[in-house]
């Protein structure tokens, strides 16, 4: 529906389509380019090439998918440099629980606070919205990419590995250091005080 | 030891809660944490916890375009229009 306003000239599609997915396109593309500028170049690329191929998409895939594919292939051509080696070494010390909060043995000392409820109930709490996108954006590389584009953006770990060039096991791996990351900072927020 | 044939601990567990919620643990690994969660409420708790960020994560969305950025955008959009 949207994309066919977009096809008939309307900007109001063209708005909504990039209110949507403008930030998460810069975040992956920095993830391939070495500038913020670059980045934003790349994202801007990226919805020149959508108005120009909208008429050809055939709804294989979904929207999403092909305009994250559109993204991956202007990132590599523009060239800043070639998509990185990201080594990923799944015995280094960097643990999903600070270990302060389990004993010697390795059981809890300080449990985790539950908010599955809390959390659905205040999802519209600016306090939850906020810690969620706040960690999200403070991850590092490539961990914000790989979390962008499988939690934010719900694609698949096969499509997130294909457009990383990451092995899946790998994207488990870099996904479970960003997503330990966002459950601590939303922790954080929940025993700040929501309740 | 290795974590396949003994239980696990708390700290053991909450590293493989992601490759669990993935699909990726063999049998062996995916028993021997689930014989854990059965009987840690804390771990069972951080799964829960992880469970609810993920779905969070996704319903929050990335965050809201500066209106610079949009108007810089619709202006491509106005002049790609105009080019073609």
């Amino acid at each position: 529906m949207l994309l066919e306003k977009l096809l008939v000239g309307d900007q109001d599609a063209f708005r909504v389509l990039v209110g949507r997915y403008h930030n998460s396109l810069v975040r992956v593309a920095r993830y391939h380019v070495d500038s913020d500028a670059a980045a934003e170049d790349v994202a801007q690329d990226t919805w020149v090439a959508v108005l120009r191929g909208v008429h050809r998409f055939e709804g294989r895939s979904s929207f999403k998918t092909w305009l994250f594919k559109i993204l991956v292939n202007r990132s590599r051509t523009a060239g800043s440099r070639d998509r990185r080696q990201v080594s990923v070494d799944p015995t280094s010390v960097e643990p999903a629980v600070a270990p302060s909060r389990f004993d010697a043995a390795g059981a809890w000392t300080d449990p985790p606070t539950p908010f599955d409820d809390l959390v659905s109930a205040h999802l519209d709490d600016a306090v939850v919205v906020r810690a969620i996108r706040d960690a999200v954006r403070e991850l590092p590389e490539p961990q914000q990419a790989v979390v962008t584009l499988r939690d934010v953006e719900g694609l698949s770990t096969y499509e997130v590995s294909a457009l990383l060039g990451l092995t899946e096991g790998n994207v488990r791996v870099i996904l479970h250091r960003g997503r330990a990351k966002v459950r601590a900072a939303l922790e954080g927020a929940v025993r700040g005080g929501l309740s | 030891m290795s974590v396949l044939t003994r239980d696990v601990s708390c700290r053991e567990a909450v590293e493989l809660v992601t490759d669990y919620l993935e699909g990726a643990l063999s049998a062996r690994e995916r028993r021997s944490l689930e014989r854990h969660l059965g009987k840690c409420d804390g771990c069972a708790g951080y799964l829960e916890q992880v469970r609810a960020v993920v779905v969070v994560t996704g319903a929050v969305g990335p965050e809201d375009l500066d209106p610079e950025t949009m108007a810089g955008l619709v202006q491509l959009y106005e002049q790609y229009k105009a080019d073609t």
